[in-house]
């Protein structure tokens, strides 16, 4: 079953997709994007992975000792920063929404308004 | 669109996008395999200098230019939720009131925080040596005065969050990444190249320009984080709509 992690992530997308197109609120319509974000997370540490490595920090480490990829986990670092901003941002947009048109659901918002 | 045809597009997108994700995984790599040709590349470049947490040394060494480029989404976020959640002319604010606080809990938050405020200040400065670094521990100090919200109330983290000057801070942690970014150009090497003095390996000294960055990345996670959440915490606890009474 060596593709399953990959899988897990495919999962994890659809369920985060899923939640988003049928979310009545917005505040957990960007909790979904956060879950679909995630996969991403997986995916890369998934790729990243090998058997009986360790965590590539050789300050305990001898210098040839095997470990997992690095560059896939700086850029899940990265990816965990900056979605947490995002995040951020957006539900700062959900609390002017809910200011200006006193809803939060989606299906409401019709009409625009100057 | 109505509910149900939405569903239904959505789930015949859905069935195609599971399709080429089975189809695109079976042709990956298997998982656990010992084929890493970036991760090994980028572990020789991360010893060759005197780097021994490779994951900062790509992330500030390596690839350091990518980087400069997500801080700065990070830095346009903290702006933006600024701007939105900025006082508007039809709101006002309330002091937030007192809250009663349990003896222990008190106790907790005073104990913990100056020593989640020093494991913070521990992970930004050991960025180049142990796992951690700018992002982990920024988000950690960030935290560790969160404590006196958690422990105490709200005009408790007021007194002790100076606002004004993290505004500062978190600017001018950004716009130091970008400058330090010129010391490779002005040594005639490319912008944000590691052209400071090596060091030795696994010392506090070590990894040239990968401790300076860490710890500008990690003065504007920090100061970042703390402005972030004091507009959150300001409209649930303190902004109110005018003649609206909570």
């Amino acid at each position: 079953m060596s593709v399953f992690p990959y899988l897990v992530a495919g999962w994890i997308l659809l369920a985060g997709l899923y939640g988003l197109v049928t979310s009545r609120n917005l505040v957990q319509a960007v909790g979904c994007l956060a879950v679909a974000q995630s996969s991403t997370y997986v995916l890369l540490l998934a790729v990243g992975y090998r058997s009986g490595a360790t965590a590539p920090v050789f300050s305990d480490l001898p210098t040839d000792a095997p470990v997992v990829d690095p560059v896939v986990q700086a850029l899940v670092l990265t990816d965990i920063v900056v979605g947490a901003t995002v995040t951020a941002l957006l539900l700062s947009l959900v609390i002017q929404l809910r200011k200006r048109h006193g809803t939060v659901d989606p299906e409401e918002l019709t009409g625009l308004r100057g | 669109m109505s509910r149900t045809a939405r569903l239904r597009l959505f789930l015949a997108a859905a069935a195609v996008l599971a399709a080429a994700l089975i189809t695109a995984a079976t042709e990956l790599p298997g998982f656990g395999g010992h084929h890493h040709p970036y991760g090994e590349r980028a572990v020789a470049a991360g010893l060759a200098r005197q780097t021994a947490n490779i994951i900062s040394s790509v992330n500030f060494d390596q690839r350091a230019f990518d980087t400069l480029g997500e801080e700065s989404i990070l830095f346009g976020s903290v702006l933006g939720a600024a701007i939105l959640l900025r006082l508007a002319r039809d709101e006002g604010k309330r002091r937030a009131a007192a809250e009663p606080v349990l003896p222990t809990t008190r106790l907790f938050g005073a104990t913990l925080l100056p020593v989640t405020l020093l494991v913070g200040g521990y992970l930004v400065a050991h960025g180049q040596l142990s796992p951690g670094g700018g992002f982990q521990g920024g988000v950690a100090l960030a935290t560790a005065l969160h404590l006196a919200y958690v422990a105490a109330d709200y005009r408790v983290l007021k007194r002790i969050r100076p606002l004004a000057a993290l505004d500062v801070a978190d600017a001018l942690a950004a716009g130091t990444y970008a400058a330090l970014g010129l010391i490779g150009l002005a040594q005639g090497a490319g912008y944000l190249a590691n052209t400071l003095p090596l060091g030795t390996f696994n010392q506090m000294s070590s990894s040239g320009l990968v401790a300076v960055i860490n710890a500008a990345v990690g003065v504007e996670v920090a100061s970042g984080v703390v402005v972030l959440l004091a507009h959150f915490l300001d409209q649930a606890v303190e902004i109110v709509h005018n003649g609206e009474n909570r």
